[in-house]
């Protein structure tokens, strides 16, 4: 049995570091670096005559035209100025299109000797069937790598620009933020029933679409898209009650970190091995079984819970701006 | 002249490429601008798509072992096009973010009275 350490003991201890670096209970930056004042702005609570009266008073300062000549002017000067832009860009696109070499064609200057090399070498080498998988998961998975790391950050900005703190007023219940949605339709009876009927298909088709991904059309995009129009069909019909016991900041969180994280360990393993020329133990297996192909089906899965993430985060923070 | 013709499939990308140019130009509203600049994109992917199609082949998926180049089109381009949805995806979802914090802040999304109100509160 191991021996609890007391609390100073603990805390010059690395894990007791990775804990508050995990928890996010200090911010390292605080106090070491400068930072501008900021004050946060203060609107004043007006009315919704005062508010329609506000905006109708910028909307005839802006729209003023008959009474501002040089206003009138630059618009129409401007509206011309887009259009012969516009109209330009026209012409000399359409004359590029028109010197490009005939589509369709075998000997045009794109098929060359690296679309060869895929189609003819990429079944022994990735052991993917699908040769678009293999392309984009094996020989330039880096790039799909940096494609899942886009849409994380994406996510991430989204989560920071529209998370809305719940309010809470003096007896500590959370209050509904007044807005549109109390006005929607909650329990509807046709969409329950139809929506018990199609998530379960809707989710088992993603899951079929990202495990195929190296035998036939599809792979993690578009699965993790399916997957996550599924979630959201399931949160339209049974509301944020149900679904908050299902999907949870912290199991986006966590989701999100586990798949990066193993697909970069993965790549890294396979792109390390590969330069310095080591057996990488990866077996391909046979071509068109569902376990073959090495790390593309692992890398398909990781991708695939990254984009339904991404999409139903995105789906919660435009809708309600809390998960 | 006669190519243009028969390369109308990029002839068309390059004609949505322009019609989302103009929305982006054109349009005063934030939201609608958004919108011209997903037709540039979709532009883009069918351009791309049409530069790898060769006629009278199939899709790049190795059907009975046949693995010779004149059994399929280019891959490449299709790779492409997967990048460019997804970074599009992205680039909407914060532009669209942004746009609802502007919102919040001035009630318009007008881009002409934001810049008006901008000018009021001397930013």
């Amino acid at each position: 049995m191991s021996k609890l350490k007391p609390q100073k003991e603990y805390e010059k201890t690395r894990s007791f570091r990775f804990q508050r670096w995990l928890g996010g209970s200090r911010d390292p930056y605080v106090g070491q670096i400068e930072m501008q004042p900021q004050t946060p702005m203060e609107m004043p609570e007006l009315t919704i005559q005062e508010r329609l009266r506000d905006s109708q008073a910028v909307r005839d300062k802006v729209y003023d035209i008959e009474n501002n000549k040089k206003l009138n002017l630059f618009r129409r000067i401007y509206v011309l100025a887009a259009i012969v832009y516009c109209a330009g860009l026209a012409v000399i696109l359409l004359a590029m299109v028109a010197s490009l070499p005939p589509t369709g064609e075998a000997n045009r200057p794109v098929n060359n000797e690296v679309s060869a090399r895929y189609i003819e070498n990429g079944l022994q080498e990735t052991g993917a069937v699908n040769i678009v998988t293999g392309m984009i998961l094996d020989y330039r998975a880096f790039d799909t790598f940096g494609e899942s790391n886009v849409l994380f950050a994406a996510t991430t900005t989204v989560l920071i620009l529209l998370h809305m703190k719940k309010k809470k007023n003096k007896e500590g219940k959370v209050e509904e933020i007044e807005s549109d949605r109390l006005l929607e339709p909650k329990q509807d009876a046709i969409l329950q029933a139809s929506a018990t009927v199609l998530v379960p298909i809707i989710i088992l088709f993603g899951i079929y679409v990202i495990l195929n991904g190296h035998l036939s059309p599809g792979g993690g995009f578009s699965g993790g898209a399916i997957i996550g129009a599924g979630l959201i069909l399931y949160l339209s019909a049974f509301g944020f009650e149900k679904a908050k016991k299902l999907f949870t900041e912290k199991l986006y969180k966590g989701v999100s970190f586990t798949a990066l994280t193993t697909y970069c360990l993965a790549k890294s393993y396979s792109f390390f091995t590969g330069a310095n020329h080591l057996e990488s133990h990866i077996p391909l297996g046979t071509p068109g079984a569902i376990l073959s192909s090495g790390l593309i089906l692992l890398l398909n899965i990781c991708v695939g819970m990254v984009v339904a993430c991404t999409m139903y985060t995105f789906y919660v923070m435009f809708r309600k701006g809390d998960f | 002249m006669e190519n243009l013709f028969r390369n109308y499939g990029e002839a068309i990308a390059m004609i949505l490429f322009i019609i989302g140019f103009a929305n982006l130009l054109l349009h005063k509203n934030l939201i609608k601008k958004i919108i011209g600049l997903n037709i540039m994109d979709s532009a883009i992917y069918l351009f791309l798509a049409e530069k790898g199609y060769i006629a009278g082949r199939g899709v790049p998926i190795v059907v009975d072992g046949v693995q010779s180049v004149e059994a399929y089109i280019n891959p490449i381009p299709s790779g492409l096009v997967l990048t460019g949805i997804v970074v599009s995806v992205s680039v909407s979802a914060l532009m669209l973010s942004l746009t609802i914090r502007l919102y919040r802040r001035y009630h318009t999304l007008d881009l002409d009275e934001i810049s008006t109100l901008l000018k009021k509160e001397g930013v």
